[in-house]
């Protein structure tokens, strides 16, 4: 029997109109933030939720770190803080990096909304704030307390009162008082943007709460993401990558799992925890898990509580990957980034042709600074300053295309112009291009990498917070490709630098930064020879390396010399 | 203006739309664009009109042009040969562009590419700082060997960019000199001129983007000069701009980039014009054709200008998957939901169309040349909603026994439920994805809905409007005359205008009357000595901007400026007209925190009158039906009873109860339950919600 009324098709209308209002909380957000990374790249999230803390719907945003991570976090605040004592006006906070998303740098708000005297949900939302004390984005710290300052879930306001006590708290321990302070009120304004959305719809639809569309939403979602596995190939999958890591390589192991309308991904084997800050707590892990999960299995499917628990994740105590209080964790991404490319592995064995080749994956970014206790004083007044910009090597190939060159994954970044930089800093980025043959060789080529080359316009040093990975392990590449470049950080002078940790560029030195290529997809003899001629005729692949690697000879004139290649790839 | 005859030409992809004014009177025709010569179709079109209306060539005072070439060559890639000369190091700033993946769950995505291969990009040493300075001196003879390997090259166009040439553009004026010198044939473009503004991807991909699309420009509007006077139009010939502003062949030559979107741009320039003759100060533009949706937010007649916007998006619309040109440019956001967009359902049972288009051909099932996917004609057919016999003007017979058949085919089935229903979805998420864009659009300017009124033009759009209208609590529709040909009937209404953008970074701190004073008067200088090319003696219009920002803050704001010197006590005023602007826009302020501006904007136009609101239908009379036609409607679920009436016979002052459809050769008006609608003066139809008509 078919529906003859309306009812489905006004569900989906509401269930869009609840994305647009959290687009609407997010894209607010994003307008008033202050720090690099909540403005340029997008490291924000927006949610609204019902009573019990299940999220109905979630922003499409920048990072996706927040994934389930900030689904999560809902349910430790009511836990705290139970819907029935909360009040109109009242809005909370915390940035604990267990209970939030992963590091102190994140501030996590939750504002329950009252329409006609009654709460009919709650709004949450995450940025990453400009500083938080402690020793800055920088891994160097051992424990958490080096990281700065720690605000355990509690109000930031009642009764529309600001937590004025907290703030000042705030206000007093970070670098940046007046911008972490104008985050803090961009998160609150935004939870205000999307209740009156909100409200606004209820209204037009005349509805006193949200529990049958909630309940539509989380049962479609559910029903199509169990759809979607249970389409897929049943067993296990076991794959481990070495990474870099801070003072000695770290291996991360996943096993996957597909049962049931279920994939649940084990981190049994991977490396026990750091000493500095790299550690990575379980819902970071969480968050980057599903998502590289979702990308594969059901990209389409919009994030919330129907989809929660369909992407299980566990992992031993006092692993990298499940990293407890109090170890340091504010560059948890350095981990968190390469957890796809692990489950990729995995994906490869039961979807082969689905799943890119290792990337880079992990972020280049430039964390620049100069002032008291960060270089030495110099009879020059050199400028003090800060300075964070996102950068990426190259991704991994796909099955039938190239990877992408200096483009971030599983991260979804912007970089910040170079003139933006330049107006801000003493600094002068004297180049910033490709760097030629660093894509992993293979039927798809690997994305390339760049290089950056930095001096300072005073004389006097500058320092880096240096976090890079692939430096000593290169992103492999899949099905008898090669891996790419790995990455180099070094001095003009010649002298290499260390990839983790902070060090001091001398004054009148040139800060060299070569970032990793992507691996490359298939047997580099079977690329196509004019993709390999266009390659090289665009400067990606020098010749040398055509006729090297991929077995093809391009002549002078750009053009493939198909005998000489013939005869090269037998 | 003079009584004179005007005249108006829009090329389109499709077709090029030619319009006549004269005393009030208009007559339009419509004529296949030919693309490899765009100018015949232009002549053959006005050709026709001077027959048509017996009006002289030499009686024609003025020929307001727009054409989406530009556009076109930017989307095909059909542009010039082209090199970019740009600081050593930063050749491949163009494709690292901002390093970003537009789409984030998608493993497959591409990159636009830049339109300038790896091998066209070549650099220089030389290098200016943040502040201006000169770091490294730009070495001519490595400018004077690139030109000599270009010319061998068979080079085009160039575009040169520099880094910080916003601030000190001496270097690029050097290599630009080296090079017309030694390439007098080469199409030079300066980032400088075109685009002197800080972030030096957009920048260098405005610049890249002028270079490429000028050889072809320029040699059209040659050509087509040439050949109006040839036809004895020695009238002046101006050219419509993205900023719904019209400039001379001489800035649009030197400039073309300006000309993109100048479609688009005249729709909401007649969408202005129509707000001005209902006397409606806050309106919402809706123009709904094949294949997109515009809306635009236009406040006291006054449509938004953004500083940016970006052409030839790939994916979905998606902001990022297009390249960006910061142009002056009318602020609309573009949907992917047309009359041709595809209806599909997907995993979780949720209908979703477009942004896929059946496009002409095969264009919907209804249309039956064997098109099967069900598209939002479609769904408007199924719920009786379009008038089979009378499509297009009788020219396209709709089948709607093939619209209902794709429709149960892709819809119904996989949602389970009847086939009206599904069609009703299909047009209920439609609506809803416009009201959503729209609503982003509004937030993202600070802007809402509350009191708005719309106006509703394109093939499409009258079906849609009240609907739009409904989830966005709009109560007021104006439909226009002549919607096929908006865009060249909104040309004939734009002023002579020109707009001109610095970047000057200024802490306020540290303000100086006498340095912002400076900058806007070289700003006013360029802007005059382009608009006094088209309009020698009218009196100007000046609109000043400043786009500031808390310091630190990554997005800047619009904040109007007035128009006079700055005296020293200003500088503490700019911060609380910032304060008052961010208020606006976010509902509070942020204490203690220093303001900065980046960017200065000057706008120049004519001041010329708007137009005077209708005269007031005092008689109302209540016009006979032609006939009636059964009609879904989604908001009840229910099938009802309207009327049908032929627009060509309503005559001012009638008055028609919903629920209704107007059928015209162009549209179909839908006139739904919660409506009326009256023909004004002017003889546009006015849609009113019921409890407003009845409060009047």
């Amino acid at each position: 029997m078919r529906d003859t009324n309306m009812d489905r098709i006004r569900y989906q209308v509401m269930w869009d109109r609840l994305l647009s209002v959290v687009e609407e909380q997010a894209q607010t957000l994003m307008r008033t933030a202050f720090s690099t990374s909540s403005r340029e790249a997008g490291d924000i999230s927006a949610g609204v939720f019902d009573l019990k803390g299940q999220m109905l719907a979630q922003a499409v945003t920048g990072t996706p770190g927040h994934i389930n991570s900030m689904a999560r976090a809902v349910v430790h605040f009511l836990d705290v803080f139970p819907a029935d004592i909360m009040k109109d006006g009242d809005i909370y906070i915390t940035n604990d990096p267990w209970k939030g998303t992963g590091h102190l740098h994140d501030f996590t708000v939750v504002t329950p909304t009252f329409r006609n005297g009654v709460m009919v949900a709650l709004f949450a939302c995450t940025s990453h704030v400009v500083d938080i004390g402690g020793v800055g984005m920088s891994p160097d710290g051992r424990q958490i307390y080096h990281e700065g300052l720690s605000v355990p879930i509690m109000p930031l306001a009642v009764a529309g009162e600001m937590n004025e006590w907290l703030l000042n708290l705030v206000r007093a321990n970070v670098r940046e008082p007046v911008q972490v302070e104008g985050d803090i009120y961009a998160l609150a304004a935004c939870n205000d943007t999307g209740a009156r959305r909100l409200f606004a719809m209820m209204d037009e639809y005349d509805l006193e709460n949200l529990d049958a569309l909630g309940a539509h939403i989380i049962e479609q979602s559910q029903t199509a993401i169990t759809a979607a596995i249970n389409a897929l190939p049943q067993g296990s999958w076991k794959h481990s990558m070495r990474i870099d890591g801070f003072e000695q390589p770290i291996d991360l192991v996943a096993n996957l799992t597909i049962s049931n309308g279920i994939i649940h991904v084990d981190y049994d084997g991977s490396s026990g925890t750091s000493d500095f800050g790299i550690n990575c707590p379980m819902c970071y892990t969480e968050a980057y898990t599903a998502f590289g999960v979702k990308c594969v299995v059901a990209p389409e499917i919009p994030n919330n509580a129907g989809t929660l628990d369909a992407i299980t994740v566990s992992a031993p105590d006092h692993t990298i990957v499940n990293a407890p209080h109090p170890c340091a964790v504010v560059a948890r991404s350095t981990i968190g980034h390469m957890l796809p490319d692990v489950i990729f592995g995995c994906l490869h064995q039961a979807l082969p042709d689905r799943v890119p080749a290792e990337g880079t994956s992990n972020l280049w970014n430039v964390k620049l600074g100069a002032g008291h206790g960060i270089t030495k004083r110099t009879e020059h007044d050199a400028t003090a300053f800060m300075l964070m910009s996102f950068h990426s090597g190259g991704a991994g190939a796909r099955p039938k295309l190239d990877g992408l060159s200096a483009t971030p994954y599983p991260s979804g970044v912007r970089n910040v112009p170079v003139e933006i930089s330049e107006a801000i800093t003493p600094i002068v980025v004297w180049r910033k291009e490709l760097r030629i043959d660093s894509g992993g060789i293979g039927s798809q080529r690997g994305g390339l990498g760049q290089t950056m080359e930095i001096t300072s316009r005073e004389d006097a040093p500058f320092g880096i917070f240096a976090s890079f990975e692939r430096v000593l392990f290169p992103a492999r590449g899949r099905d008898g490709a090669g891996a790419g470049a790995t990455g180099q950080l070094r001095l003009g002078s010649g002298e290499n630098l260390r990839n983790k940790g902070f060090q001091t560029i001398p004054a009148r030195e040139r800060l060299i930064i070569e970032m990793p290529g992507g691996g490359g997809f298939g047997d580099p003899k079977a690329r196509d020879p004019e993709a390999v001629a266009t390659d090289v005729r665009l400067g990606l692949v020098s010749a040398e390396a055509a006729a090297r690697d991929y077995g093809v000879v391009v002549g002078e004139n750009g053009q493939v010399n198909s005998p000489a290649t013939a005869k090269n790839r037998g | 203006m003079s009584d004179g005859a005007r005249l108006a030409v829009d090329i389109g992809g499709t077709f090029t739309d030619v319009v006549m004014e004269q005393g009030g009177v208009q007559e339009s025709l419509k004529i296949l664009t030919t693309p490899e010569a765009p100018e015949s179709a232009v002549l053959e079109g006005i050709n026709e009109i001077l027959q048509r209306t017996g009006i002289n060539a030499s009686d024609v005072g003025l020929v307001i042009h727009g054409t989406t070439l530009a556009t076109n060559a930017l989307i095909e890639r059909k542009g010039a040969r082209t090199a970019l000369i740009t600081t050593d190091g930063f050749r491949d700033s163009i494709e690292i562009a901002y390093e970003h993946r537009f789409e984030q769950y998608d493993l497959y995505m591409e990159r636009p590419q830049p339109l300038i291969e790896r091998n066209w990009r070549f650099s220089v040493p030389e290098r200016i700082a943040a502040d201006g300075s000169v770091l490294l001196e730009l070495d001519e003879q490595a400018v004077h060997a690139l030109a000599g390997v270009l010319g061998k090259a068979g080079v085009e166009a160039v575009a040169v960019c520099f880094l910080h040439s916003y601030v000190n553009p001496d270097h690029e004026r050097r290599a630009g000199a080296i090079l017309a010198a030694a390439l007098p044939h080469v199409s030079i473009t300066l980032s400088a001129d075109v685009c002197p503004e800080i972030r030096e991807y957009d920048r260098m991909s405005t610049a890249c983007a002028n270079a490429y699309v000028q050889p072809m420009m320029a040699g059209y509007l040659i050509r087509l000069e040439t050949g109006l006077r040839a036809r004895g139009l020695d009238c002046p010939l101006l050219l419509m701009m993205s900023s719904g502003g019209v400039t001379t062949v001489e800035t649009a030559v030197a400039l073309p980039i300006r000309l993109v979107e100048s479609g688009p741009a005249g729709g909401a320039i007649l969408a202005r014009n129509i707000a001005q003759e209902n006397d409606l100060s806050r309106i919402l533009s809706f123009d709904m054709g094949g294949t997109t949706a515009k809306i635009t937010l236009i406040d006291n007649f006054q449509p938004h200008i953004a500083r940016s916007f970006e052409v030839a998006r790939m994916h979905r619309f998606l902001k990022g998957s297009g390249l960006p040109l910061r142009i002056p440019v009318i602020d609309m956001v573009e949907i992917g939901a047309g009359g041709g967009s595809i209806a599909a359902v997907d995993t979780m049972q949720r209908i979703q169309v477009g942004p896929k288009s059946a496009g002409a051909a095969p264009g919907p099932a209804c249309y039956g040349n064997g098109g099967t996917a069900p598209t939002v004609t479609d769904a408007d057919t199924v719920l009786g909603r379009i008038d089979p016999s009378r499509f297009a003007g009788g020219q396209v017979t709709l089948q709607p026994e093939r619209a209902a058949a794709a429709v149960e085919r892709e819809i119904s089935g996989a949602l389970g439920v009847e086939t009206n229903v599904a069609a009703a979805g299909v047009t209920e998420i439609v609506d809803e994805h416009m009201a959503n864009a729209a609503r982003i659009h509004a937030i993202e300017n600070g802007k809402d809905m509350v009191g708005r009124s719309m106006v509703a033009f394109g093939g499409a759009a009258p079906l849609h409007a009240a609907r739009l209208a409904d989830k966005l609590g709009i109560d007021t529709i104006v439909v226009p005359q002549g919607a096929g040909v908006g865009s060249a009937i909104g040309f004939l209404r734009a002023q002579i205008s020109y707009e001109v953008v610095r970047t000057r970074y200024l802490d306020l701190r540290e303000f100086n009357p006498d340095t912002v004073n400076d900058i806007y008067a070289g700003m006013r200088a360029e802007a005059a000595s382009v608009v006094r090319l088209g309009a020698p003696d009218e009196p100007l219009l000046e609109t000043r901007g400043a786009f500031m920002r808390y310091r630190g803050q990554g997005h800047e704001i619009m904040v109007s400026m007035p128009v006079r010197a700055l005296a020293p006590e200003d500088g503490v005023a700019m911060a609380g007209w910032f304060a008052d602007a961010y208020k606006q826009l976010f509902s509070r302020t942020i204490p203690n925190l220093g303001v900065e501006v980046l960017t200065w904007t000057l706008s120049l136009a004519t001041d010329r009158p708007g137009a005077e609101p209708a005269p007031l239908q005092k008689v109302r009379h209540h016009p006979e039906p032609q006939s009636q036609r059964r009609l879904f409607d989604p908001a009840s679920g229910a099938w009802i009873g309207a009327d049908v009436y032929s627009r060509a016979e309503l005559r001012p002052g009638a008055e028609i109860q919903g629920p209704a459809i107007i059928v015209e050769d162009e549209t179909t008006t839908l006139v739904t339950n919660g409506f009326g609608a009256t023909i004004n003066a002017l003889g546009q139809v006015v849609m009113t919600r019921g409890e407003e008509r009845n409060r009047a």
